[in-house]
């Protein structure tokens, strides 16, 4: 197990150098210069904006640039934001705990939804509550979060007036008002990324229910005399899980999107749209760093998947 | 079934709407701004006083043809990379593997973001407003999409390439090149068609993002993405505005998720009844 995990981390060192490596490549060949607005402002004369450029090591070729930056990156200097002048690292850990607690709790709402609903639905396929579900699941997934989360803010924080729709990180109520207003200004981002994110899933755990609930396995444990629930859960569930666990993974790319989204219409203080921010300012250092920062994400939790698939299917070996 | 209507009505509508209805798209009138439905503009007008009808109709122009060439894109590249995979066993195809999974664990949404902020305007300058966003916006969507249906196509050819009528075309001297085009590829295709729907809904919703963060097409092409980014501001105001449009991506989006259903039942040799 232990040395699974450790052939995993290395198969996923050469992924990560290619993603920066791509990323950085992106970002070098693209026209945008952090030092445009420099080159045009008459104040700076060229010699300081080309000793600047100098500085930052702008004028050397691609490659070493992307050495230099790998080599930082390695001894934990992450860069410094051009516009906000903080070291990047600290600008991103300001916000990356916020994401986190949205996204997070999004994913369990999701969770919450989907395992009962597509659980039972698959377990009376056609039936009028199977029908209902996959109508409202339909719907969930082919309405864009941009939308969902407008619509929202229409009925709950314009019309009815019972939330806000501007999010803050910064409320210092102590005690419990504090928590609650905390909590309040959270319901509406959650609702929007975890529901969107239910409505597939309950597809997907509806399909690999179906899967696996005609199976001879299952028609043997009947037999034995089991009762349902227990058939249910521990002979059915647990078989359609694996699936299950890997396009949960394999779509956590989506969320992290959606969350870009949704901290946009919320103006939720998170990481997304610091992004946003930053690539609307040109500023490299942070736009490196916050890309590579989800695709670290996103592989961490494709790796969490094939751990997650042994504890789930023991036939699964790790040689 | 009635979606599949739904879909037509609104690509017939999308397509000759803007000849029935010629309100200009551009056509300022501060007098009737933020106005609600009207017989006038039957959905209402927008801050400028444009009319919204004329809008949604030449949008959706732009955001279904994006729908449609971004699948496109996707499929082509898939399908050629998922069949070079397929065909070639060994170092091309662990090569080509390698790098679909390297993009699959890409972030799109902030690369996506990234690149058309990056590449824009020099896209732009060279060939119009409207041509380079497009084409950039087309490219990139359909370039961060491929994946999935390379990893099908290549499936299905590794179980296909095995297959008796392969192999009774390869004794009969078919070269590869005919094997794959007259017999693998068109029985590889029954999943990809299905896939491919969806992507195109994918695709709506994507530029829809795009434009609703303010990274898609520039403010005089009104997209569904772009009238919803502008109606944002006005929603305590004017919130017909933000819900036709939002209602035209969801209603789109919804009739094609369930025509790709159907086919794919339709098409599913293993479908529970």
């Amino acid at each position: 197990m232990t040395r699974y995990i450790v052939r995993r981390l290395l198969i996923a060192i050469p992924s990560l150098l290619g993603i920066s490596l791509v990323l950085y490549t992106i970002l070098a060949l693209a026209p945008g210069d952090p030092f445009g607005d420099l080159a045009s402002n008459p104040a700076v004369p060229p010699a300081v904006a080309e000793a600047l450029r100098q500085k930052f090591g702008l004028n050397d070729p691609i490659m070493l640039r992307y050495w230099h930056w790998l080599m930082a990156m390695l001894h934990g200097d992450w860069g410094f934001s051009f516009v906000s002048r903080v070291d990047v690292d600290q600008l991103i850990l300001q916000r990356l705990p916020t994401t986190l607690a949205v996204i997070g709790a999004s994913q369990v709402l999701a969770l919450a939804v989907a395992l009962p609903v597509g659980i039972y639905a698959a377990i009376r396929p056609y039936s009028l509550f199977d029908q209902i579900a996959s109508t409202f699941a339909f719907i969930g997934f082919s309405l864009p979060t941009f939308f969902t989360g407008l619509v929202l803010i229409l009925i709950f924080s314009i019309q009815l007036d019972w939330l806000p729709f501007v999010y803050r990180a910064d409320i210092s109520t102590p005690g419990l008002l504090g928590v609650w207003l905390h909590i309040k200004q959270a319901i509406m981002p959650v609702m929007v990324l975890g529901l969107f994110q239910g409505a597939s899933w309950t597809r997907f755990v509806r399909a690999s229910v179906l899967d696996a609930i005609r199976v001879d396995h299952v028609t043997t444990a009947r037999a034995k005399g089991l009762k349902e629930r227990a058939v249910v859960l521990r002979h059915i569930v647990r078989n359609a899980l694996i699936p299950v666990v890997t396009l949960i993974a394999l779509q956590l790319p989506t969320v992290f999107g959606g969350a870009i989204v949704t901290e946009q219409i919320f103006r939720v203080p998170g990481i997304g749209s610091l992004l946003i921010s930053s690539i609307l300012a040109n500023d490299t250092p942070v736009i490196m760093a916050v890309t590579f920062i989800f695709a670290c994400l996103v592989i961490a939790f494709n790796l969490i998947a094939d751990l997650l698939y042994g504890w789930l299917d023991p036939r699964v070996s790790y040689s | 079934m009635v979606s599949s209507v739904v879909l037509v009505l609104m690509i017939l509508a999308v397509g000759i709407g803007p000849f029935i209805w010629t309100v200009p798209i551009n056509d300022i009138d501060f007098a009737a701004h933020l106005a609600g439905p009207s017989a006038a503009h039957p959905l209402g007008t927008d801050d400028l006083g444009q009319d919204l009808l004329a809008r949604m109709l030449y949008g959706g122009r732009i955001s279904i043809a994006v729908g449609l060439v971004a699948m496109g894109v996707a499929v082509i590249v898939g399908v050629l990379v998922g069949a070079v995979a397929g065909v070639s066993s060994g170092m091309v195809d662990a090569g080509l593997m390698w790098l679909t999974d390297l993009f699959l664990s890409l972030p799109q949404l902030p690369l996506l973001l990234l690149i058309i902020y990056l590449f824009r305007d020099t896209l732009t300058k060279i060939m119009g407003a409207q041509v380079g966003t497009f084409l950039l916006i087309v490219i990139v969507i359909g370039g961060f999409r491929w994946m999935a249906v390379a990893r099908l196509v290549r499936a299905q050819f590794l179980s296909l390439r095995e297959k008796e009528f392969v192999e009774a075309a390869r004794a009969l001297g078919a070269s590869t090149r005919r094997q794959v085009t007259k017999h693998i590829l068109p029985n590889a295709m029954g999943p990809v068609i299905v896939a491919a729907t969806i992507y195109v809904a994918d695709a709506i919703i994507a530029e829809s993002t795009l434009s609703f963060l303010g990274l898609g097409f520039p403010p005089d092409i009104p997209t569904w993405g772009r009238i919803l980014y502008d109606a944002k501001d006005y929603l305590d105001i004017a919130p017909h505005w933000a819900l036709f449009a939002g209602g035209a991506i969801f209603i789109t989006v919804l009739a094609i998720n369930f025509v790709g259903d159907g086919l794919r039942d339709a098409l599913d040799p293993r479908r529970i009844l």
